[in-house]
């Protein structure tokens, strides 16, 4: 079988290797703004991806700064990488109408919680262009350009159309003799990652499931951290395997507690299952959409307008209650 | 004999399926109800994983989403999907639990479009860990509402692989040897697959459903050998475990199953 699908992200890996060489491994002070990290990576044509837990431990904020930045100064040309599923970010990508071109394993629904109409929209009218993935063999693009290379060996999509609209071929084991599908490797051009605690050299830590976070670290040219809380550098040396993300893969920090509502983040809030269940009927039709847009993220300033917005501190006070299973009312 | 709807007898005929120290991928969900019910009643041992890396939780409730905090409360282990897909590749996960919009008498499933893939009339969120969990897991499970539009031979776009083309295309596709569709669990019945044609085949109907009405909502011909056999109802123990300790706040089993 061949398949049809555009291959996005995709680099050489001695190109790639010129890139990371690069890369700073001192020590330096990355913390900064979201206004300033944004303005500073984004560019036209980028390749975006954004860490997530599927609803949970999404990079909200960023997303928002990223939306105010594309429809402000008018970017082109953008794609997005749903990986690892993605529910709430691609649903915040997709809706914002920010992006010409995807990977998609999953998106535009907030599973149990429902579909995005506005963002389902832009796949019916084929206003954004499409390649299909598995979760699977899309979190293993990004493990193969982790690993340095070109390509990685899988054993799902085989025989199906998620092959045929897919960037795979099929290529057989020099081994077994086995048909294996090769997955591309993608080498985002930024993603976003929102963790625990970090400190401000970027050493990252997420307490729970990881999803594909550490191997987009690894795999992206540009890392972007936000975190709940900015913690000295002797909680990572004082244990080590706190480390989920370390410094020399992070190019910015920004602090910015509760980054991850109205999504949850594990072990420190719910997920606002109210706001979410507006935000989807919201997106019922273009109208009460770009209202909602207009108010919840281009009319903020920043994260913390969204915050007051939402419910602020009260409202924060109550989901960490709720995530904690502390009955208090 | 107490009252049930068609949501707690799909939950509980797919929680009888498990044997005790078996491992399972679940969503949230139906799977994600039958696997705890089943693990309180039946296969105490059963291994629970999320594909977002929450790994042998204790669930408290529902979750709705795969990576929300109730998958990961009180979990041996956190992971990546890498490693739970890679766990799957292995041959370490026995069961998956798989829906779809579309699906054909192969178990062939679509969850992606309706119409053409670059304009579709319809676009569904996609293969998600479907297609990998029915590429790997040594049985893979199908849920879903029963009707003529739904299991259909004029499948629009095969996300998942069922049996594909039919007896051995699955391994000369590439995907490994002895795996595929075990179960079909409906609102109305039970299937399994032919053996020889690997074709769905009809094993039971539930209580106060007859054959013809099995027959009348499927969109392809459905093996039938006769004799047909009766799903067994909920027990008064399944329901007051599901209700009660399952999902409390009635997440899973008030949604309609039609």
């Amino acid at each position: 079988m061949e398949s049809v699908g555009k291959l996005y992200g995709f680099y050489d890996p001695d190109e790639m290797r010129a890139i990371f060489k690069k890369r700073t491994k001192k020590m330096v002070n990355k913390t900064t703004t979201l206004k300033d990290a944004v303005s500073k990576y984004l560019k036209d044509g980028d390749y975006i991806a954004a860490g997530n837990s599927a609803i949970e431990r999404t990079p909200v904020a960023a997303l928002m700064e990223l939306i105010r930045q594309v429809r402000k100064n008018d970017l082109k040309h953008l794609k997005y990488g749903a990986i690892g599923g993605s529910p709430l970010p691609s649903v915040l990508a997709f809706m914002s109408g920010c992006f010409e071109e995807c990977d998609i394993s999953y998106g535009m629904a907030l599973e149990a919680l429902g579909i995005s109409k506005m963002a389902r929209r832009c796949f019916e009218t084929g206003k954004v262009k499409v390649t299909e993935w598995s979760n699977g063999t899309l979190a293993w693009r990004v493990k193969a350009a982790a690993m340095g290379l070109s390509f990685i060996p899988a054993r799902s999509i085989l025989g199906t159309d998620t092959f045929k609209y897919s960037a795979a071929k099929e290529i057989k084991c020099p081994f077994t003799g086995k048909t294996y599908a090769a997955i591309p490797a993608v080498y985002p051009d930024i993603v976003f990652i929102h963790v625990h605690a970090a400190d401000k050299y970027g050493n990252s830590f997420i307490k729970g499931t990881t999803l594909v976070d550490v191997e987009l670290a690894e795999a992206s040219k540009t890392v972007i951290v936000t975190t709940e809380r900015l913690v000295p550098t002797e909680f990572f040396r004082d244990d080590p395997l706190r480390t989920t993300i370390p410094f020399y893969l992070v190019d910015a920090v920004v602090e910015v507690p509760y980054g991850a509502h109205p999504g949850g983040m594990p072990y420190e809030y719910h997920m606002d299952v109210d706001f979410l269940k507006n935000m989807l009927k919201a997106a019922q039709n273009e109208d009460t959409y770009e209202k909602f847009i207009k108010k919840y993220i281009l009319d903020c300033e920043n994260f913390e307008d969204f915050l007051q917005l939402t419910g602020g501190l009260e409202k924060m006070r109550k989901l960490r209650q709720k995530v904690l299973h502390i009955d208090a009312e | 004999m107490s009252e049930y709807n068609a949501m707690e007898l799909m939950i509980c005929v797919a929680a009888r399926m498990f044997e005790d120290g078996a491992s399972v991928s679940v969503g949230t969900g139906v799977p994600c109800a039958a696997a705890a019910l089943a693990q309180k009643l039946y296969a105490p041992n059963l291994l629970i994983m999320f594909e977002v890396g929450g790994v042998a939780p204790l669930l408290p409730s529902m979750p709705i989403s795969i990576g929300d905090s109730n998958t990961v409360y009180k979990a041996i282990q956190t992971v990546s999907m890498p490693k739970i897909m890679e766990m799957n590749q292995r041959g370490l996960v026995d069961y998956a639990f798989l829906g779809g919009a579309q699906i054909d008498m192969y178990g062939n499933i679509n969850s992606t479009v309706i119409g053409n893939h670059d304009k579709p009339k319809v676009r569904f969120p996609g293969s998600g860990g479907a297609n990998d969990f029915a590429s790997f897991a040594w049985r893979s499970v199908i849920l879903a509402p029963h009707s003529a539009r739904r299991f259909t031979n004029d499948i629009d776009y095969i996300t998942t692989p069922g049996y594909l083309t039919g007896p051995g295309a699955r391994e000369e596709a590439g995907l490994p040897a002895n795996t595929g569709p075990y179960k079909v669990i409906t609102n109305l019945a039970v299937m399994g697959f032919d053996e020889k044609t690997k074709r769905m085949k009809l094993e039971s109907v539930h209580p106060g459903v007859t054959v013809d009405d099995v027959i009348k909502n499927t969109g392809f011909e459905l093996i039938i050998e006769e004799p047909i056999g009766k799903t067994e109802p909920p027990t008064e123990e399944e329901l007051k475990i599901l209700r009660e300790e399952v999902d409390p706040f009635r997440v899973v089993i008030s949604r309609s199953a039609e």
